[in-house]
């Protein structure tokens, strides 16, 4: 799950982090208010869950209340990315003499936690990473052990942080981390960490992602979810217990397990088709969730064939085949059908579908070459 | 031969009383596999399907009965807790079929087993299966033959699918290891390449990965530095667009990286032929066999 700006801020606050006092509004009356307040020049910044904000205008500088009033104005009506701005963060200007990227990660492959850092920030860190590798410093946290002191000191040398600012650079790094392992992020970014004219460090900007599987232990965390930022569809999909993506093809796809969903959609394509969706109605489910999958999968006007494939382990076929009858009863699909059903209890599934207009297949190849041949509008 | 499991293996379930547990475990018993105990916290001193006995911990359960593998189905906000106490207790070999585990626990979990010398299979996996000797875990035993083909997947149904039409051609599978579909696990593609590599019973491998992380990439340069035995593959992930996580935790292309076509194009330069789709990985292994 992924935190506003704001909310990724104020967490890191919480663990020591000097952050801008900024305030989140919702209306350009509001921001002049808190610009007035501030009494200086402000940073308006559009709180949406999309990288690329700045360049598609979506932050803006104000020096006095009334420009704040206009600048808001416009940013709240803007949409970027398919997202509407319905909140702002406003920010007290600041003088910058140098911006530092600080972030830390899972590298899933070294199975810790890592720390990278590099004195070209304000920019995309993929971007600094691919032109220049040399700049970012990186190192592994022990999981059990947590950042050292020495570490940071590694860093700081490596990036070339001038040593008046060791002190204040440790206590960010600390901060984060420990921001980052109380909250099970994935992700803790602080992009760009400021000095200032003044000589002050300041995190101007904040990233944070948590770990969707942790959530039941973060209620707070939890409760920062911005449903706006999600396909209403996908929201239902959670509801249900099942994962959901909505693509842009006309064939939608009903599939037991991540990895066999994926290689279905694949084989779609491979025989000329289009995908309308990824789902995974997961392990060992009943006729309800089944249901729920099939309604969602029709609620896409663009459908105009489904493709059903299910390998039976602890999902039973028969489970699978009352939940698509179940379906059918309740929305009457007018597109055409292919189902495979194949391992536990799966001739009783069949057997519960013959009364229903389905076609049927033996092997997937055969399943995607009929889904595509009747969404294009041809015999199967 | 075979790697990891074989009929000699004595297996304990953690959550044993749970549904999915008693479930499997039937399962696994009905398969010939050696279930020696259960374990559930509090439950010490009942038993399942009437000759397996419970223990409240795994410590009570190794003294009494020996078992050497766990198999792991408790939900997922015990399950650390529930491998650590395995492995503590000296369990060698851990499978952890359970979803939905914090990746930082798990990063804590991975550190001390490997200080303890323990072997961990997932979590999110569907465990192991050596044909006609045992299964630890939930993978249909009818869908696959004995055999001297030895499967490593990050995916459960897409497994079945491939074993399965290796079944249809009459090909045989020596083990097949479900390393699971999380970013951080225990035993990654190069961990299992290497058994099947020394193991006398695998004559050909089938890889069978998907996007997001370089599991795939690193499994290709081992491949191409130390294996001897003919491996054949298959991405899953093709159409899956970046950003979005797809279903398994670790599916997801990030910043442009874990693309299908990159882990394609590095286990094509390692000599992998890269099947198109699942059941075509039968017909390559049909070509490689007969060679």
């Amino acid at each position: 799950m992924k935190l506003h700006e704001y909310q990724s801020k104020r967490v890191f606050a919480q663990y020591g982090v000097p952050i801008p006092p900024g305030k989140v509004a919702t209306t350009p009356e509001e921001v002049e208010a808190i610009a007035r307040e501030f009494g200086g020049p402000v940073a308006v910044k559009a709180q949406v869950l999309v990288g690329g904000r700045g360049k598609a205008g979506g932050i803006k500088l104000a020096r006095t209340p009334g420009e704040a009033r206009e600048v808001a104005q416009a940013i709240l009506s803007m949409t970027i990315k398919g997202l509407p701005v319905r909140k702002v963060l406003v920010d007290p200007a600041v003088d910058i003499a140098q911006e530092i990227y600080l972030g830390i990660t899972n590298d899933r492959a070294a199975r810790r936690p890592v720390l990278m850092a590099s004195s070209e920030g304000g920019v995309d860190i993929e971007e600094v990473a691919r032109r220049s590798p040399e700049k970012i410093a990186r190192v592994h946290i022990h999981p059990l052990l947590g950042l050292q002191g020495y570490q940071v000191r590694d860093v700081a040398l490596r990036i070339d942080l001038p040593r008046e600012h060791w002190k204040a650079f440790t206590k960010v790094a600390f901060g984060l981390w420990k921001a980052y392992q109380a909250s099970d992020a994935t992700l803790a970014e602080i992009n760009p960490l400021v000095i200032t004219a003044q000589g002050e460090m300041l995190a101007l900007d904040g990233k944070m992602i948590v770990d969707d599987n942790a959530l039941y232990r973060h209620p707070d965390l939890a409760e920062m979810r911005d449903l706006d930022a999600e396909d209403p569809t996908e929201i239902e999909a959670r509801k249900y217990g099942l994962s959901f993506i909505k693509l842009d093809g006309d064939i939608g796809c009903m599939v037991n397990g991540a990895g066999l969903a994926m290689a279905t959609m694949d084989i779609i394509k491979l025989y000329g088709g289009e995908p309308a969706n990824f789902l995974d109605i997961g392990g060992g489910a009943n006729a309800e969730k089944v249901a729920a999958a099939f309604r969602l999968i029709l609620s896409d006007p663009k459908v105009k064939a489904v493709l059903i494939n299910i390998f039976g382990g602890i999902t039973r076929g028969d489970e699978v085949a009352r939940g698509i009858l179940q379906a059918m009863e309740e929305v009457k699909p007018e597109v055409p059908m292919v189902v495979r059903l194949v391992g536990t209890n799966a001739e009783e599934g069949l057997a519960l579908l013959k009364g229903a207009d389905m076609l049927t297949a033996q092997t997937l190849a055969e399943a995607a070459q009929k889904a595509v041949a009747v969404a294009k509008g041809g015999e199967a | 031969m075979s790697i990891l499991v074989s009929k000699k293996s004595r297996v304990l379930v953690q959550g044993i009383t749970g549904r999915e547990g008693r479930f499997h475990t039937e399962r696994m018993v009905a398969y010939g596999t050696q279930v020696v105990a259960g374990v559930t916290p509090g439950k010490g001193g009942e038993w399942v399907l009437d000759r397996i006995p419970v223990f409240d911990t795994v410590a009570a359960a190794v003294e009494a009965t020996g078992a050497d593998t766990s198999v792991i189905f408790v939900p997922a906000r015990f399950a650390a807790d529930a491998i650590l106490e395995a492995a503590d207790a000296g369990i060698k070999l851990v499978v952890a079929i359970t979803e939905g585990i914090p990746v930082q626990d798990m990063m804590r979990v991975t550190t001390y087993l490997q200080e303890k010398g323990t072997t961990l299979v997932g979590p999110n996996c569907p465990g192991l299966l050596t044909p006609g000797e045992a299964k630890v875990g939930i993978i249909p035993g009818n869908i696959a033959l004995p055999g001297n083909v030895g499967v490593v997947s990050r995916s459960g149904t897409l497994t079945y699918e491939v074993v399965y039409a290796m079944k249809l051609r009459g090909m045989g599978v020596s083990t097949t290891v479900g390393i699971g579909g999380d970013p951080v696990k225990g035993l990654d593609f190069i961990d299992v390449l290497r058994m099947f590599e020394e193991d006398p019973q695998t004559e050909a491998v089938v890889l069978i990965g998907e996007i997001g992380g370089s599991s795939e990439e690193q499994a290709a340069a081992f491949i191409r530095e130390h294996m001897t035995k003919p491996v054949v593959g298959f991405i899953a992930g093709q159409t899956a667009p970046p950003g979005k996580r797809m279903g398994h935790a670790g599916a997801i292309i990030e910043g442009g990286e874990g693309t299908a076509a990159e882990k394609i194009k590095a286990l094509q330069a390692a000599n992998v032929p890269v099947a198109r789709h699942p059941e075509e990985i039968a017909d390559l292994l049909v070509d490689i066999l007969r060679r």
